[in-house]
C-alpha cells in the first residue's frame, strides 16, 4: 500500500480549477519532487493535502496511509504524520518557539496515545536536532518567526520538522529565498531526515534544491496537471530547456 | 475559515464554571435606599459616628446627582436604567456574631471557598496567601493576621478597621477618590458594607501576597465594597483581588471603590483577576461592574502599578488611575480586557503627572470576540510642573471574528513642554494563516486560538504574580466560548 495515494484530485478556488485532475502515488521511503511553474497549483497541491479550509476540492480522492485525508481536520492530518514545511512561515507573537514546538509535539503524542513530554526531557531533545539544522539557542526563547530572517524562518520550519518527526512531509518552496549556505544547511537537515518509514514531498520551482536534496521521482506540473514524470535526470532536462514545452495545450503529448 | 470558525464555537460552549449558589441563611435590608437605610447598614456595622455622618453626606450629594440624572453616560457602553430602588444594599450571611477562628464559621460558607479554590484555611500556610473573603456585603474572614502582625501589617475587613483603627480609616478614606468623585463613587460611599483595609507601616515589606476574594451569591442585591491600602514610607506590598458570583438572569450591580496610597519611597503593587458572571450568551444576566479605582503617589520616589485581567461583567467600566504627585514617582496601567458574547467593556486608565520626573507606562490589550464590544479609554495629564514627565502608552485591539467591536479613546493633555510622551496602537484580527501554521502542526483550533491570544497577552501576564497569570491563562481560554458567529 502507498503511503499516499492522490487519485484524480480537482480543486477549485473561486471560479478556477486549479487543480484538473491530480494523481500521485508514493511509497515510505521515497523523496518526490514536484516541479512546475509559477501558477501551476504547486501550492495548491501543497496547501490542499495539508487540509487548508480555503479551498474547495470539487473531485478525487486522496488516502494518507489507507485514511481518507480529505476527510480531516488540519490537526488530524499533523496528528496523523503529515508534516507542511511552509513557504511563508507564520508569526506568532508572544509564544516562543520551545513551548510552541513542545506544545505541539504533545498535541501529537496525546493523539497517538502517547504521555506527554516534560521540559526536561524536551529541552536537551530539541537541543539536539539545532546543532543538527546549525541553528542558535536564542532562537528558542523568541517568538514563533518573529524578527526572523529569511533564512531562520526556513530552518526553523526543518527544525519543525526534525521535532514532530512525520511519515510524510511536504517542503514548499522551502528554498526560496535562501542564500546557498542556508540552502546546503536546510538540505542536510532534510537529508538527513530520509529513513524507510518516511516520504518527502518537495515542492520547488528550481532545480538547484534538488542538488542537495536528490529525489527519487520527480513529477512535472503544468496547469493543473502532472503532465510529466521521472527520474531525477527529468530535474536537469527542465533545468536545461524550461517549461516552456509544456506551455498549455503541450500537457497532451506527455 | 468556516471550520476555524465552528470549532472556536465547539470549544466554548463551556459554560460559567463559578455560578453555584450557595444555600446559606442571610441577614438582609429590605430593597431600596433611603436616610433609614444607611442608618441601618451603619447601626448594623455598629459605627462610630463619624462614619454615619459621612455616609450620609454621600448619600445627600448622590440624591442630588440621581435627581439630576447624573448617572454617568459618557462611556461606550448600553444597558437599561438601573432602579436603585429595586436593590437591596445590605446581605450578609447569618453567622455567629465574632468570630474566634474559621472552625466556626458557617461549614456551607467554607464549602463555598473550596468550590472557589480559596485558600481559606490556616493550615494552607504553604500557600503563602493571606486572605480576605468578602462574601456578598460582609468580610467572612481574614487569615493569616497573626503572622502579618508580627511585623505590624494590619490587614482586615473595613468593618473591623472602622472599629479598631478609626483613626487611620478617617485619615484615609475618601482622601483618593472623594464622595464626590462620580456617581457610583457617591452610592458606594453612602452604601458600602465591607472591603479590606490594608496598612503597612513604614520601611515594613509586606512579607506575603494579600488577596482578597469578592463573591456575589444573593439574588437582587448589589455589591458595593471598599477597599483602602495605605503604604507608609518605605513600605511596599503586593495585593491580588478576585471576583465570581452565581449565574443569575438578572442583572446585578457592583460599584466597588479602591484606594491606594503610597506615601515616599513607597510602593503598592495591585492585581485583579475579574470573572463576575458575564451573563449568558444572549447577554442576558451579568454583573454591571462600575467601579471606581485609584492610587495616590503621594511621596516621593513612590510606585503604584496596577495590573488587571478582566474577563467577566455584562459590562465593565472601570479605570484604575495613578495620581503621580510625589516626585519621581511612578504609575504603571497592565491591562487585559476580554470581551465575548454580548459583553460591553469600557476600560482604561487615568495618569496625572503633577510632579517632576514622574513616569507612567500603559499596557493595554483588549480582546473582541463574539458580539463584544470593547472599548479602551485613557488619559494622560501632564501638569504645568511636572517637568521631565514621561509617559509611554501601548494600545493593542485584537478582533476574533466579525461581529465585534474594538474602540479607542485616548486623551492627552500635555502642560509642560519638557515632557515626552509615546503613543503606540494596534488593531489585528486573529489570522486564518495563524490558525492554519497551529493547526497543521497538531493543535487544536481551540487551542490555537487560545495560544494566539495568549501570546498577545503576554505582556501584561508577565507583570501578575505566578499563580494569578496561570489562573489568568485558563481563565481566558475558557472565557472565549462561542467566539465566532
Amino acid at each position: 500500500m502507498s503511503l499516499l495515494d492522490i487519485k484524480d484530485l480537482r480543486v477549485r478556488v473561486e471560479d478556477r480549477e486549479i487543480l484538473q485532475g491530480v494523481n500521485l502515488q508514493m511509497n515510505a521511503g521515497e523523496v518526490h519532487s514536484i516541479m512546475g511553474p509559477n501558477g501551476s497549483g504547486k501550492s495548491t497541491l501543497a496547501q490542499v493535502l495539508a487540509r487548508r479550509e480555503t479551498y474547495n476540492v470539487t473531485g478525487g480522492e486522496v488516502l494518507f496511509n489507507g485514511k481518507d485525508l480529505l476527510a480531516m481536520k488540519p490537526e488530524e492530518a499533523a496528528c496523523e504524520g503529515l508534516f507542511l514545511a511552509f513557504q511563508y512561515p507564520v508569526e506568532i507573537p508572544g509564544i516562543s518557539n520551545a513551548y510552541f514546538l513542545r506544545s505541539a509535539l504533545n498535541a501529537i503524542r496525546k493523539y497517538r496515545g502517547l504521555e506527554e513530554m516534560d521540559a526536561m526531557d524536551f529541552l536537551p531533545m530539541l537541543r539536539q536536532k539545532l546543532k543538527l539544522l546549525d541553528m542558535d539557542d536564542k532562537l528558542l526563547n523568541r517568538s514563533v518567526n518573529e524578527a526572523f530572517s529569511g533564512g531562520e524562518k526556513k530552518r526553523n520550519e526543518i527544525l519543525q520538522m526534525a521535532v514532530l518527526e512525520p511519515k510524510l512531509a511536504i517542503l514548499d518552496e522551502t528554498d526560496s529565498g535562501l542564500d546557498i549556505d542556508a540552502l546546503r544547511i536546510v538540505a542536510e537537515g532534510v537529508n538527513a531526515m530520509r529513513n524507510p518509514e518516511r516520504a518527502i514531498l518537495v515542492v520547488t520551482h528550481y532545480q538547484r534544491l534538488l542538488n542537495y536534496i536528490v529525489p527519487d521521482r520527480v513529477h512535472v506540473l503544468v496547469e493543473g496537471r502532472i503532465v510529466r514524470s521521472g527520474g531525477p535526470e527529468l530535474a536537469l532536462e527542465l533545468e536545461d530547456k524550461g517549461y516552456g514545452a509544456y506551455d498549455a495545450g503541450a500537457g497532451a503529448s506527455a | 475559515m468556516s471550520s476555524n470558525t465552528e470549532a472556536i464555537r465547539e470549544l466554548a460552549q463551556q459554560e460559567y464554571k463559578w455560578g453555584f449558589v450557595t444555600d446559606i441563611g442571610e441577614d438582609r435590608a429590605p430593597k431600596g435606599l433611603s436616610e433609614e437605610i444607611i442608618r441601618f447598614i451603619s447601626a448594623k456595622k455598629n459605627e462610630p459616628e463619624f462614619m454615619l455622618e459621612w455616609r450620609l453626606k454621600a448619600f445627600r450629594y448622590w440624591m442630588t446627582l440621581e435627581k439630576a440624572q447624573a448617572e454617568p453616560k459618557w462611556a461606550n457602553v448600553h444597558y437599561p436604567p438601573i432602579d436603585y430602588q429595586a436593590i437591596s444594599y445590605y446581605s450578609a450571611p447569618k453567622q455567629k456574631p465574632s468570630l474566634n477562628s474559621l472552625d466556626e464559621l458557617d461549614p456551607e460558607l467554607l464549602r463555598t471557598y473550596e468550590k472557589l479554590g480559596i485558600p481559606l484555611a490556616e493550615q494552607k500556610m504553604l500557600a503563602g496567601v493571606a486572605v480576605d473573603a468578602v462574601f456578598d456585603s460582609v468580610s467572612v474572614a481574614t487569615t493569616f493576621k497573626g503572622k502579618l502582625s508580627e511585623v505590624g501589617v494590619i490587614f482586615c475587613s473595613f468593618s473591623e478597621a472602622v472599629q479598631k483603627h478609626p483613626d487611620l480609616v478617617k485619615k484615609y478614606l475618601g482622601s483618593v477618590v472623594p464622595h464626590t468623585d462620580n456617581f457610583f463613587a457617591a452610592l458606594n460611599a453612602a452604601v458600602f458594607t465591607d472591603g479590606s483595609f490594608v496598612y503597612v507601616p513604614k520601611g515594613v515589606k509586606c512579607p506575603m501576597e494579600l488577596s482578597t476574594y469578592f463573591r456575589i451569591n444573593a439574588a437582587e442585591t448589589g455589591q458595593f465594597e471598599r477597599t483602602l491600602i495605605v503604604a507608609d514610607e518605605g513600605a511596599s506590598v503586593s495585593y491580588l483581588e478576585g471576583c465570581t458570583a452565581p449565574i443569575r438572569d438578572e442583572n446585578q450591580l457592583h460599584a466597588a471603590v479602591v484606594e491606594l496610597v503610597a506615601l515616599d519611597d513607597a510602593q503598592i503593587k495591585y492585581s485583579t483577576v475579574q470573572n463576575w458572571y458575564p451573563g449568558d450568551k444572549n447577554g442576558k444576566g451579568g454583573i454591571y461592574n462600575f467601579v471606581t479605582k485609584r492610587g495616590a503617589c503621594r511621596g516621593k520616589n513612590s510606585k503604584i502599578s496596577w495590573t488587571q485581567v478582566e474577563t467577566g461583567s455584562a459590562i465593565t467600566w472601570k479605570y484604575p488611575s495613578c495620581i503621580l504627585q510625589g516626585d519621581n514617582s511612578v504609575g504603571e496601567f497592565y491591562s487585559v480586557a476580554l470581551t465575548n458574547n454580548y459583553q460591553q467593556a469600557d476600560t482604561g486608565t487615568k495618569m496625572i503627572h503633577i510632579g517632576k520626573n514622574t513616569r507612567s507606562t500603559i499596557v493595554s490589550k483588549g480582546i473582541s470576540a463574539g458580539h463584544g464590544q470593547n472599548t479602551y479609554r485613557g488619559q494622560v495629564k501632564i501638569m504645568k510642573d511636572a517637568a521631565g514627565a514621561r509617559n509611554y502608552t501601548q494600545c493593542d485591539s485584537l478582533l476574533i471574528g466579525d461581529k465585534c467591536g474594538a474602540h479607542t479613546f485616548p486623551y492627552i493633555e500635555v502642560k509642560n513642554s519638557t515632557a515626552r510622551m509615546e503613543h503606540e496602537a494596534s488593531t489585528s484580527k486573529i489570522g486564518e494563516d495563524q490558525m492554519f501554521y497551529l493547526r497543521q502542526r497538531g493543535l487544536k483550533a481551540e487551542d490555537a486560538v487560545s495560544m494566539i491570544v495568549n501570546g498577545f497577552c503576554k505582556r501584561v501576564f508577565r507583570e501578575l504574580p505566578m499563580e494569578f497569570a496561570v489562573e489568568a491563562q485558563k481563565l481566558l481560554s475558557v472565557s472565549l466560548e462561542g467566539s465566532v458567529g
